[in-house]
This record gives structure tokens, C-alpha cells and sequence, in this order.
């Protein structure tokens, strides 16, 4: 969904500045006054969204890290919240190497696509094909995750090419969430490419160039910030998405990297012991948050490079 | 010097209409290589659609609406409460997001100095606030429902509040392209005539933003009815054998039973669960088509 980054937009806003909210007598109405306020009010919901999910996060993770250590956390290898072995590596590796296997579906689909739409299709193609790409974004994820369990890995990992996969596997889920971030990472592309002046096209062809020279050499480089902000963006989104990855890639921690195998996810263990029966308060409980608060900071340090790729190329031209 | 004329006019064309024709081998193979990837979304769209299709077929019956959820009787099993769940959902997020989803986009678009550093601060907060996963919501509602006074969260309020927010940049967003549509004329024809700033914005602004306002908030809750996670999070239910009766009513929903019954080892299970995913998508799409058609019918072009 291309509609996530467009907040950034062109500079407008203010539209109606210069009475602002006084009558002409030049005395400010109360109504209007207050009014306004509202609106302001409303606007600053979505920052105290923000702060109320810190300071949800943060408050029962400094209980967890009162009783667990900050280090083993970080660095430990093991994770058992039953048995006190907080390392949370396995699921953080999970949670990469299933991204990695999503992005290796996502890159290479969502550029072709995004090339298609932006240098080779018609207004008619563009016209079927972008709601297209909108209803794969509109998929639930659950969705998803029904089919990776489903379809992927009985019919067409284990039987079709028949590998050696378990009932839950990375695999699975790596490839299903793939097909998930295309549409992000598509729709985004081409909006970058699309930018990329006419100019630029019509210098290169005259120059002698082909349609794909043209496409690999002149329009990708020069868009390629935004290119890489729409993977960033997929990236952030494939990190936090939560049921894809606990319905096919099981709940087990495991440290072997082997995408075979089961292995649980940080928001597959958010997802399966919010489920559970565990007291608030409790240190398990308390996990929640602390795996929680480490997803927020991953996504919240992915999405701020993401912005900054996207401030840089609105300024190139 | 006519060899440079037909040159031009060949690059003017395959500019202008998009066709190549360049006919060599990597040209080809990179044309095909883009069409795969264009046809790949569209093939795993048609597959999963047909494979739970068929999956769930043997349950398309009136019991699957009628039931409740049900680990005895496997092959009535019904997700009763969850449709209507999920509709009382739909309702507790639009009346929180859209009011205040509206109001947020008016100020941004209206009102706010772009200048003031808080202003700049809310746009870039909602910039983040989009790119939050899913999870993350489901744990600050359950926050927010202790702030209130509630001891369970996982009522229809406790939803609607993890949802309504989770959706909430994407009505913003979609709602401040509308009204950033709507052209300066009519509002200075509305000031030139004596009205207010805000009664320009409240009589012209906004009832000419409505469709576009209108179809960004069903974009967006299409994708809140498909959300199973935050609910997760914020321990709904998934065995209720009741109807929900309003909005501090316990209750269920659909993507949340999905997930539970699809997790069960049962065979009737997951049948009944491709049924009911099937129910999800047709609402999904039933609504992205509605987004779409009241973006034909209504939209203006200035």
C-alpha cells in the first residue's frame, strides 16, 4: 500500500491560513477557538499512541529485567521462559531468517512488477493489474497462514518438490510472507520509478540504448533510494507480521537455522503465550513485553531509515 | 538524415505507447521475467483462492452461519458468534477511528502551521505509527482498557480501541488526500462570501472530500476485519457460544476462530476453517468493492 510513506507528501497543508479562524473584525471566535482545539486534540491521539506504547512496553519490561538479565537476554542462547532461560537469539534468528527467505520472494517479484507497471504496461494493463496487487495486500494474514499450512508445505514442498519438511517449517512461512510484501514492495517501487523524469528515459534512448538498458541503467539507479526505502518498508512489515509465522512456522524455539525445520518467531512466542493462561504480573507475562518492546525498537529503527531513504529521493528531483 | 527522423520516431512511440521493438534475445527474456513477476501475485491470488475453495466447499452449508463453534458435533460446527463479532467489531472501530481519524486529517490538512515544530512532530509519528506491527496494538490496548477502569479486555471496546488504532494513520492518510483534492477556489469563494474557516471547511470542504473519505476508511477497515493478531494479544475469546449484545459484551471473531480451529489436528476442523475463510474474503472483497465503487461513482474531477 503505497499510501503508508505519502504523508511525507508535497508540502501543503495550511490551506486556509490566512484568516486563521478570526471573523473579519479581526476578533478570534470563540467557537471557532474551540473548534480548533478539538481538532488538535484529536490530531495528538496518534502521539499519545505512540508514547502509550512505550510506556506500556517499557514499564513491564524493566519489571522482567528486574529478575532476568539485560545480557543473557541479548545474548543467551536458550529460550524457556518455563525453565528461566530468557536468551531470546532463537527467536530473533527465527524472525530473520524467515524474513530473509520473504525478502528473496519479494525483491525480485515486486521489482519485475513494479518495472512492468512503470516502464512497460499500458493505462489498461496499470488499471487491472494495480487492484490486483491492492487485494493481495488485502488478504488477512491468518489467510495466509491457513495456506502456508494448508498448501505450501503438504502440496508443494513436500510433495511436489519433495522436500524433507516438517509440519511447521521457516520455509513455508519465509515463502508465503514473501508473497505477502509483495504488493509493499511493488506498489512503492513504482511509485519511484514513475517519478524518475521522462527526460531522463528520452535521453538515454536517443543515446541508442534499448527498452531493458533504458529500465536496468538509467531508471533503476536513479530511483533506486526509493527502491530501497519500498524494501525497508516490506522488511518492517515482514519482521512484525505475527500469524503467518505462528500458524506455519510452529511454536518451538530452535536454535539451528535449518529452514526445515519448525522454529519460533518473536511474534509467534507473543502470539501463542498471549493465548495461554498467565497472570499479569507474572515474570512469563512479563516476557510478553519484553519481547514486544525488542520488536518495536527493530521496526521503529527499520522504519526511520525507510523515511530517510524517501526524504532523500523526493529531493533529487 | 532520414534514418534519424524514423529513430525518433521510434523512441517517440515506444515512449508514448510503452511497446518496444526490440526484438533481442535479453530483451525478450527480461520482458518475460517482468511479466512473470507481474502474473506471480495474480497465479498465488487464483491458487489460494481455489485451493481453500475446494478445501472448505463440503461446509459451505447454512449451519456454518447458524452454529456456534462447536468440538463435539465436528461436522456442524457453525462460527456464529464470530460473524457477528466481527460485525459489532466493525462497528466499535469505525465510530472510534472515523470521528477522530477525520478530525486528525482536517487539522493536519487545515489548520496546523506546518512550521510549529509539533505539527512536523504529529507527521512524523504517523509515518512510524503506520509501519507498527500488529501485535504491538493488541498489547497497548490491553493498557488502555486497564486505564479505563476495565478488568477484561477482550470485550467488543477492547477490540474496537486496538483496532481502531491500528487502522487510524491509514484513515488520516487517505482522508488529507481527499480534502487535499478539494481546490482552493471553493474555499475561497466560501471566506469571499463571509463564512468562517470552519464553516468553509464543515459546508464545503469536507462534504466534497466524503468519497474520498469514504473509501480510504473502508480500505481500511477491511483490513482491521481480516486482523487476528491484537485480538490475540488482547485475550478474546474464542468458544463463546452467545451472540455479542453491544459493546461490553464478551465476544469472538472471525479471523480469531479461524486461527484456532486451523490449529486443531481435526480434518473436519480445518474444513469447517476453509469455509470459514471463504466467508472472511467474501466480506473483504465485498467491501474493497464498495471502496472501489463509490470511487467511480462519486469521484470529482476539479
Amino acid at each position: 500500500m503505497s499510501i503508508t510513506h505519502s504523508a511525507a507528501g508535497p508540502p501543503s497543508g495550511a490551506g486556509l491560513q490566512p484568516t486563521s479562524g478570526r471573523s473579519l473584525k479581526g476578533r478570534p471566535r470563540r467557537g471557532e477557538t474551540v473548534i480548533r482545539g478539538a481538532l488538535f486534540v484529536a490530531a495528538m491521539i496518534s502521539v499519545l499512541t505512540t508514547i502509550g506504547i512505550v510506556v506500556t512496553l517499557i514499564r513491564p519490561s524493566l519489571d522482567f529485567f528486574a529478575e532476568a538479565s539485560i545480557v543473557q537476554f541479548l545474548t543467551g542462547t536458550e529460550w524457556a521462559p518455563r525453565r528461566g532461560e530468557f536468551g531470546a537469539v532463537p527467536l530473533v534468528k527465527a524472525t530473520f531468517l524467515i524474513t530473509l527467505i520473504a525478502l528473496v520472494v519479494a525483491v525480485p517479484v515486486g521489482l519485475g512488477a513494479a518495472m512492468y507497471l512503470s516502464e512497460y504496461a499500458s493505462a489498461r494493463v496499470r488499471k487491472i493489474f494495480k487492484p490486483v496487487l491492492e487485494l493481495l495486500a488485502g488478504v488477512p494474514s491468518v489467510v495466509y497462514g491457513f495456506f502456508a499450512l494448508t498448501f505450501v508445505t503438504p502440496w508443494l514442498l513436500q510433495d511436489l518438490l519433495s522436500m524433507d519438511v516438517g509440519f511447521t517449517n521457516a520455509l513455508a512461512a519465509g515463502l508465503v510472507l514473501g508473497v505477502m510484501i509483495v504488493p509493499t514492495v511493488a506498489s512503492l517501487s513504482e511509485d519511484a520509478m514513475s517519478a524518475v523524469p521522462l527526460a531522463l528515459r528520452q535521453g538515454s534512448l536517443a543515446m541508442g540504448a534499448n527498452k531493458m538498458q533504458t529500465t536496468l541503467r538509467v531508471v533503476f539507479p536513479a530511483a533506486l533510494s526509493g527502491i530501497a526505502a519500498a524494501i525497508v518498508l516490506g522488511l518492517s512489515r515482514a519482521v512484525g507480521e505475527t500469524m503467518i509465522v505462528t500458524l506455519a512456522s510452529g511454536s518451538l524455539p530452535n536454535m539451528s537455522g535449518d529452514p526445515r525445520e519448525g522454529m519460533q518467531a518473536m511474534t509467534g512466542f507473543m502470539a501463542t503465550t498471549a493465548g495461554g493462561e498467565n497472570p499479569v504480573g507474572s515474570l512469563e507475562y512479563n516476557t510478553l513485553f519484553a519481547i514486544g518492546l525488542l520488536l518495536f525498537a527493530m521496526t521503529l529503527v527499520i522504519n526511520m531509515i525507510s523515511i530517510s531513504l524517501v526524504r532523500r529521493y523526493r529531493q533529487e528531483y | 538524415m532520414a534514418s534519424a527522423v524514423v529513430a525518433a520516431r521510434e523512441t517517440t512511440v515506444a515512449i508514448a505507447t510503452g511497446r518496444s521493438r526490440d526484438r533481442s534475445v535479453a530483451s525478450l527474456a527480461f520482458l518475460i521475467a517482468l511479466w512473470f513477476s507481474l502474473f506471480f501475485g495474480v497465479m498465488v491470488l487464483l491458487v489460494l483462492i481455489v485451493s481453500t475453495a475446494l478445501d472448505g466447499a463440503a461446509r459451505m452449508d447454512g449451519a456454518l452461519f447458524t452454529n456456534y463453534l462447536s468440538s463435539l458435533e465436528l461436522d456442524t460446527s457453525g462460527f456464529r458468534a464470530g460473524i457477528l463479532g466481527s460485525m459489532w467489531l466493525m462497528l466499535g472501530t469505525s465510530l472510534l477511528a472515523v470521528p477522530l481519524g477525520i478530525a486528525s486529517a482536517l487539522h493536519l490538512e487545515e489548520f496546523a502551521d506546518r512550521n510549529r515544530w509539533y505539527n512536523r512532530m504529529i507527521e512524523l509519528n504517523l509515518q512510524n505509527l503506520a509501519a507498527v506491527p500488529a501485535v504491538v496494538y493488541g498489547l497497548l490496548a490491553v493498557a488502555a482498557m486497564s486505564v479505563l477502569g476495565f478488568q477484561d479486555s477482550g470485550i467488543v471496546l477492547g477490540g474496537s480501541i486496538a483496532l481502531a488504532l491500528l487502522i487510524l494513520p491509514v484513515v488520516i492518510i487517505t482522508t488529507r488526500e481527499a480534502v487535499r483534492a478539494v481546490p482552493r477556489e471553493i474555499r475561497d469563494g466560501s471566506l469571499a462570501l463571509g463564512a468562517t474557516v470552519w464553516q468553509t471547511t464543515w459546508r464545503q470542504t469536507l462534504p466534497s472530500a466524503i468519497p474520498g473519505i469514504a473509501t480510504g476508511t473502508i480500505l481500511g477497515l477491511s483490513r482491521a476485519i481480516g486482523e487476528a493478531a491484537p485480538l490475540l494479544l488482547i485475550g478474546v475469546a474464542v468458544g463463546i457460544r452467545f451472540d455479542p449484545n453491544g459493546f461490553l459484551s464478551a465476544f469472538t471473531a472471525l479471523p480469531m476462530q479461524i486461527y484456532n480451529q486451523t490449529s486443531r489436528p481435526q480434518e473436519e476442523l480445518q474444513t469447517a476453517a476453509a469455509a470459514a475463510i471463504i466467508v472472511l474474503l467474501v466480506m473483504i472483497l465485498g467491501m474493497n468493492a464498495l471502496a472501489i465503487l463509490i470511487r467511480n461513482k462519486f469521484q470529482r474531477s476539479w
